[in-house]
């Protein structure tokens, strides 16, 4: 995991209903999604009922945090002030071993050395008091 | 069955500005446009009935009060973004064949140039779009805040999957600066571009160049729907609704998770509005495809039919939409070369080239037509003209 940052004035997600278990989470130090507890699917983001199979059942079960970068784009114009100082920079759709995708960034990796397939691992990173980001890094095996 | 039971009758544009700006509000300037429409089909403000405003840019009614429509019977908002205007379409057809109203008005517009950015919009206005808690718990902490950069992550892995080509997007925004040049109306009117100038063009969010996107724009648009019966009798010809159809991807309110990446609204919707107007994607003469970004039309190309998926990077190369191509697309120059009034100046163009009234970028012996929105995550629309 990485240092806590003091200064981070960006948007940070609302820690209520089922997005904010997911951070509450992410800021014990582990990456969990959903997983239906009938069918057996992850899913992410957090929903009430599985979309397979309509189950209500379901437990935050911990990710490896391993997976591979599924698309990307290099922000080279920042199109909101709080990510200004950031550009250029690259959010990307990382795709989990668990089959679940999500946004992210990848932490140690400039926009140009980016590819899709690309494999990458968790790399928590403290934002605020009480928000811990699930960002990524390259893999190093 | 929707079939030909409803049909356009009044098309209307404000100008289209950017600096200074309109100078009028944004309903002011929606009015005008909206007037304009009503003059055209040759009615009174007070024969409508049926209001459809564009979400987020103006309510029934205030529309209704505005313009003394004592007797509105039809009022409804549909919340698909730039898809909207297509499926009020739709929607306008189904309440005027039903007998629920009589002349439908949709209007549209905004300051989008002097006002508010709709570059912002996701971040400032998180009821704007379907995924507004999604987006501020999972993308705007990480820098995903803006239209060009959810669908930069659509043409990223496109381009990926299928060998689409930078210089395939440039052949979209070259196109329609193309027909651009064929429409005094058009902003980018008396601006050609290059290849050379399009790849020069600075990166905003890759693959995403300047001239990838399309001009946030102050204008408005608007236009009237009436039964097949009660267009007979009005002043100009009418544009039937052959078939129209509106779908979402899925699922439609979070963009990075869908099981199949590539499908979008249009991919139910088109083959549903082929099926409802009898005719197949070869028989289309022209079509209006919403470009809010170059890719967005070569996706939509795909999913409507016209090329199978993966193809459409090699239907836009060479002329191919360009008029005298094999499906000449955005003859006005679209959004991005005309302007970006929502999507409504895309059927406003149709109507144009069925009723004949193109001018210098008419469509030899148009007779089917199709336009199609795109709005929000991907959500899509419509609909097959004929003359």
């Amino acid at each position: 995991m990485n240092a806590a940052r003091a200064d981070h004035a960006k948007p940070l997600p609302a820690l209520t209903g089922l997005a904010g278990e997911f951070y509450r989470w992410c800021a014990q130090g582990e990456l969990r999604f959903q997983r239906c507890e009938d069918c057996g699917r992850h899913r992410h983001v957090p929903r009430e009922l599985c979309a397979h199979c309509a189950s209500s059942k379901w437990v935050w079960a911990r990710s490896s945090g391993r997976g591979m970068v599924f698309s990307w784009t290099d922000v080279v114009r920042p199109l909101h002030p709080a990510f200004a100082e950031d550009a250029p920079y690259a959010p990307v759709i990382v795709e989990l071993d668990e089959g679940v995708r999500m946004l992210s960034r990848v932490v140690d990796c400039a926009a140009g050395e980016l590819a899709i397939g690309m494999a990458v691992e968790l790399a928590l990173t403290q934002v605020s008091d009480e928000v811990w980001l699930p960002y990524f890094r390259r893999s190093k095996d | 069955m929707l079939r030909d039971k409803a049909c356009i009758v009044g098309i209307g544009e404000t100008p289209f500005c950017r600096k200074p700006g309109s100078g009028l509000s944004e309903m002011g300037i929606q009015l005008q446009a909206a007037l304009a429409a009503i003059e055209d089909a040759g009615l009174k403000p007070a024969q409508i009935d049926g209001i459809l405003p564009f979400p987020n840019v103006g309510k029934s009614e205030a529309f209704a009060a505005e313009l003394g429509c004592s007797n509105l019977r039809f009022a409804a908002t549909v919340h698909m973004g730039g898809a909207a205007p297509v499926a009020s379409l739709r929607a306008a057809a189904m309440a005027v064949a039903s007998g629920v109203a009589d002349y439908v008005l949709v209007p549209g517009g905004w300051n989008g140039y002097s006002g508010a950015r709709v570059r912002e919009t996701a971040a400032n206005d998180l009821n704007s779009i379907p995924g507004g808690a999604i987006a501020r718990d999972f993308y705007l902490p990480f820098g995903l805040t803006a239209p060009p950069q959810w669908y930069a992550l659509m043409a990223r892995r496109h381009m990926h999957e299928f060998g689409t080509t930078e210089e395939q997007l440039g052949a979209v925004a070259i196109a329609m600066r193309r027909h651009a040049q064929l429409n005094p109306a058009a902003l980018m009117y008396g601006k050609p571009l290059t290849m050379e100038q399009y790849l020069a063009s600075p990166m905003i969010s890759s693959p995403y160049r300047l001239f990838d996107c399309s001009l946030e724009t102050d204008g408005g648009a608007a236009f009237v729907v009436t039964s097949a019966e009660r267009a007979r009798d009005l002043r100009q010809d009418p544009v039937f609704i052959m078939g129209a159809a509106a779908s979402q991807p899925y699922p439609a309110d979070e963009i990075c998770g869908r099981p199949d990446f590539h499908r979008i609204g249009l991919s139910t919707a088109a083959p549903e509005a082929f099926r409802m107007a009898g005719v197949k994607p070869e028989d289309v003469d022209f079509a209006q495809i919403y470009d809010c970004f170059t890719f967005e039309v070569i996706q939509q190309l795909e999913e409507a039919g016209f090329c199978a998926r993966g193809e459409g990077g090699a239907f836009v190369e060479n002329g191919g939409i360009e008029l005298g191509g094999r499906l000449p697309v955005n003859t006005h120059g679209g959004l991005l070369s005309q302007a970006h009034v929502l999507g409504i100046s895309h059927v406003v163009e149709a109507v144009r080239q069925l009723r004949g009234q193109a001018d210098a970028r008419q469509v030899t012996n148009a007779e089917i037509g199709v336009v199609t929105g795109w709005g929000d995550f991907g959500d899509g629309s419509i609909a097959i003209l004929r003359r």
